[in-house]
This record gives structure tokens, sequence and C-alpha cells, in this order.
């Protein structure tokens, strides 16, 4: 059962994916890039992972692509009066760069033998039993406030930066 | 006190999937007349009373209406989005009421279900993630309705609820603070335990909740996408027959699901109040009603009639919220656009922010101190009563409570000019 969904959900994400690059209006490729995003949630859930899969809908699906529909829309694209990507040199890196990242993840956990990475994760009972022990949120979320808590700060820091970065260089052009 | 088995399971949730979605859309179409009749009530009129009893009917008059009237297409806008909106608008509205629990668990020769959908261990957070994907229905009405009125009502919405969604996260913090997890379930089993309904101890949350929940609906005084007298209709203007119908039915849900949110959140859900026979919670498989003070679990006693006496309690409570949303509707004027910018960041945030200190310093101490049960209940109230005055003082200010003194110079002025005014028209009309 979990393998059909499983299936159905990477066939979603892949075509969305697809669906992204192929369409000539940024509003399509936006609506693709969501579904791909919702895809993978759904994934995530066949993993037992439902607060991941929470997060990911309500900040990329939720957060992310609706200010990026907001920049579409300001900026006043996805009109089929005019072509808004350019294809030329760029294109050609693109594909250059995303080709060597995907070569990169398949070298890295495409082979058959077990990835000296994993020994690291608790396996499926170690899971469980964190699970039942923490539950879905208290497993994520223990770490990230005791052994990672540096780390998380840290993060916290620096999008606050970027943040306020982005307000004094608008402040400054009006 | 059998877990039920997974054909059993399959067909228990199929029933429940088939039961909630066609009661949440025949509501739905009830909430429509219902709407019609109190706006009529409170303005001393009667109200659509001629199709059927009571006029119990109209919906399905105007359902067929609606059906039967001609589709439009602008001719300059997008196909394909123009079609994909209003599904867009109404699949998140119709999916949400799936983790709300709606009585207490049914015995069944089958074994017990429980009375929610989805029991998803992730509760609030699916709220939350669903409630972020509604604006794509509305934004992309309004753009590719390729209309200007469309366009800035999908603009309005869509900043308007992002704002409003941060408000919506800080507001439910003290409810998941409280309650120590963000299943819906869980709320109402510690509401029961606790003696107390959330709204007493997290007064300031729930009227922060309530508050986002009329920016998040686009009701009435937070209406703005669709301000009538300034954008025709708004994001919806182009759109006819059964795809305007289409908004409306996601509007209303997303008006049903927020009354049951604040009913599940804030009024103890369908536990009925001061009586602990319907206390019932699934605790380790096992479905209890309370532990002996040795912490041993105490089997719980589900039966049929408490299953109906919980769902008439949980309709009631439900119920309620949505008049309120009605009645407001016809007692608050419209917000402009800056004052709404100006409460969702100015107010909103910060009070939720310092609200969510003040209560997590609180439940610190008592831990500490190691209070529990009804003292507990009752020093969280004051504090979030105090807490909850101030906030009122100072919003307030000088407009409604002190105004009716501090304000009267102005209002005697604006009385003069008026019938300066007057004078002034009189006199021309005598020459």
């Amino acid at each position: 059962m979990a393998d059909i969904f499983f299936f159905i959900f990477a066939a979603m994400a892949v075509g969305g994916g697809v669906g992204v690059v192929l369409q000539k209006n940024p509003i399509g490729s936006l609506l693709f890039m969501v579904g791909t995003l919702a895809s993978i949630a759904g994934i995530y859930v066949l993993l037992e992972a439902h607060f991941l899969a929470a997060i990911q809908i309500m900040v990329y699906a939720g957060a992310i692509m609706v200010l990026f529909l907001f920049v579409i829309m300001l900026l006043n694209l996805g009109h089929d009066y005019r072509r808004d990507f350019r294809f030329g040199l760029g294109m050609f890196v693109a594909f250059a760069i995303s080709g060597a990242i995907a070569g990169l993840l398949v070298r890295q956990f495409g082979g058959a033998e077990a990835n000296p990475i994993y020994a690291h994760f608790p396996g499926p009972e170690g899971m469980d039993q964190l699970l039942r022990e923490e539950g879905v949120i208290g497993a994520i979320a223990t770490p990230l406030f005791t052994d990672y808590v540096v780390a998380f700060e840290l993060t916290g820091i620096l999008l606050l930066v970027a943040l306020v970065g982005a307000i004094a260089i608008a402040k400054r052009k009006v | 006190m059998n877990d039920l088995s997974p054909t059993a399971f399959l067909i228990s949730s199929s029933i429940k999937v088939f039961l909630v979605f066609s009661a949440t859309l025949g509501v739905v179409a009830i909430m429509t007349l219902i709407e019609r009749r109190v706006a009529a009530f409170i303005q001393d009129r009667l109200g659509p009373n001629r199709v059927g009893p009571l006029g119990i009917l109209q919906p399905a008059a105007d359902g067929l209406k609606n059906i039967l009237k001609e589709e439009t297409f602008p001719s300059t806008a997008d196909r394909r989005f123009f079609l994909l909106a209003p599904a867009l608008a109404i699949i998140p509205a119709a999916m949400t009421f799936a983790v709300i629990p709606f009585a207490a668990p049914l015995e069944t020769p089958w074994g017990t279900v429980s009375m929610i959908v989805a029991d998803i261990p992730i509760g609030i957070l699916y709220v939350l993630a669903l409630a972020s994907l509604g604006v794509y229905g509305i934004f992309l009405a309004g753009w590719a309705s390729n209309n200007k009125y469309a366009f800035l009502g999908g603009l309005r919405a869509s900043s308007q609820m992002v704002s409003y969604e941060v408000a919506l996260g800080l507001s439910l913090i003290p409810v998941l603070m409280l309650a120590g997890n963000v299943t819906l379930t869980e709320f109402v089993w510690q509401q029961q335990q606790l003696g107390f309904w959330y709204v007493l101890p997290l007064s300031l949350a729930f009227i922060l909740f309530v508050i986002a929940s009329f920016a998040e609906t686009n009701r009435l005084p937070f209406d703005l996408p669709e301000a009538e007298s300034e954008l025709v209709t708004g994001y919806h203007t182009e759109y006819s027959s059964m795809k305007f119908s289409m908004f409306m039915i996601a509007e209303f849900s997303h008006i049903l699901t927020a009354s049951a949110l604040m009913a599940t959140l804030f009024l103890g859900g369908w536990s009925i109040p001061f009586w602990s026979g319907d206390h019932m919670f699934w605790h380790e498989g096992m479905l209890i009603s309370g532990f002996t003070p040795q912490g041993e679990p105490i089997a719980a006693a589900p039966a049929l009639w408490k299953t109906l006496l919980t769902f008439l309690a949980f309709a009631a409570k439900t119920g309620f919220f949505v008049l309120v949303f009605m009645w407001v509707r016809w007692t608050l004027p419209r917000f402009r656009y800056d004052q709404v910018m100006h409460l969702g960041w100015k107010v909103m945030l910060p009070v939720g922010l310092a609200y969510i200190m003040v209560l997590a310093a609180t439940i610190l101490v008592l831990d500490q101190l190691a209070v529990e049960g009804f003292l507990f209940g009752a020093v969280l109230t004051a504090v979030s009563a105090l807490a909850t005055g101030i906030f009122v003082f100072v919003v307030d200010r000088d407009r409604l409570i002190s105004g009716s003194e501090r304000a009267e110079p102005t209002r005697s002025g604006v009385r003069e000019v008026q019938s300066a005014r007057v004078a002034v028209l009189a006199g021309g009309v005598e020459e």
C-alpha cells in the first residue's frame, strides 16, 4: 500500500519538477513547484515524518512560494504577450550545474552498498522507539534545542541579519 | 475496549469521511440562509422566507439557479488559471475539518470508533498548513481574471492572509504550552482534566485567535478583498454561476472550520461542562476516563447516548461562534488597508509575543512550586485576565470605553457642522 503511494507521490514530484522547467508562464512554473513540494510532503508522511511534512507545506508551499508569487505579480510578469524567460548561455550553465549536483547525489547515495553515513541513523526500530518516547515533534525538538542549540541560534541570527540588511537596503532606495 | 481491525478501520474511516464531508456542505448551505436571516433580523427585515417553511429550501433554490446560470469567461483572462482558481480555493477549505474531533468515541460491535476523521499526530499544524495554502485560490482568481478590481482584491487578500497567519500561529502557542501536545483530541482531554475551558486561563490568546480568524476568513471587518463599495466584489468579480458559488462555499466552510476550532481549542470541544461522564481519551491503546491517585488508568465507558450528547454540545458551541461571525458583520465597519496592516504587525504580533513570555513564565513558576489542579487554572486565569485588561485598555484608549466623554467635543463639533449644513440647504430651498 505504502509502495503504491510512494510511486504516485514520486511521479507527481518528478512530473512537477519537469513542469516547472517546461512552462513558459512563470505562474505555471510556480504552481508546478507547489505541486512538487506538496508531493514531497506526501513522501515525508509515508516515512512517518509528519512534522516535517506539515512544516514543508507551511514554510515552503505556504510562505516562500507565496513570496515568489508576490514578486512575479508585482514585476508584472506572466502575461502571454511577452516572454519572461531568456534562453542562451545561462541555460547551459544551469544545466551543467544541476547535472553536476545530480551526479554527486547519485554517487553519494545511489550505490548498492551501505553508505557510511547511515551508521549515524538509529534505523527503523530505533526510530519507532524514538517516536514512541518523544512523539513526532519531540523527536526533532529535543536534539534541536539541546545538542544543536548553538547552530540553531546561529541560523536564527543569520536570518535576522539578512532581514535587517534587506530593510536597510530598501530604506536607502526610497 | 478493543482496537479496530484494519478492515473495520477502513470501513469506519470511509463512512466518517463521507458523513463529515456531506455534513459540512449541508451546514454550509444552511449557513448561507442563516446569514441572510440574521442580517434581516439585525436590520429589522424578514429576509428570505418564501421558499419552503421559514425559507429552509432557499439554499437549494440558490444552488439550482447558480447551476443554470450562464458561465462567463472574460476575453482577456488566462483560461487555465481562471478555471483552476475556484478549485484551489475550495480544496483546502474542504480538507481542514478532518482533524477536528466532533463527539466522544462511539462503541460499536467491531470496536470503539473515534469521532474524528483523522487523528493525526500533528493535529493543529495540519490546520495551519492548509490555512497557508488557502491564499493560492484567491490570489490566482484575482490575477487570472485580468481585471483591475479583481487584481487589487487578490493582492489585498494575500497580503492580509500572510500577515495574520503570523498572529494566528502566535495565538496558538499558549494553547500548545498548556496542553503539552498538538493534537486536537489532546486539547479536549487536557481541558477536561484541568476543569477549565481554555478561554479562561488563556483569555488573551482567545481574543487574538478570534481576531486572526476573522482576518483569515476575509470576513467583516476584514473584508477588504471583496469591499463592494470600492472593488465591485474584489477577486471574484469576473466569476459567474457555480464558479462564483465555489468561492462562497469555500468562504463559508472556512467560517465553519474556524468556529469549530474556536470551540475545540477554547471551549472544551465536545466535552459537556460540569460532568465527568464524558471524559474519554486514547492512552497507550486504551480508552480511559482518568487516572486513580496512584496513577493507574481507569477504563472509560463509551455509549451511543454519550456520543450523541457530546455531538450536540459540539454543535451548540460551533453554532454559537458561527452566529458571532454573522453578528459582527452587521456591527463593525470595514477597516482601512493601513489599519489592517497596523493591527496585524504592530499590535497583534508584539502582544502575542509578550503574552507568550508572560504565560511561559507563569507556567514555569507554577510548575516549580508544584501547583496543580484548580489552583493552577485559577492563577493562570487571574494572570490572563490582567493581561487582557491591559490589552483592552491600551488598544481601546479613548475610543469606545472612555470615549463616551473624551470624544464628546469632537462629536458636538461634527453635529454643529452638520446642522449648519442643513440650515444652508434649507435656506437654499427657500430661496
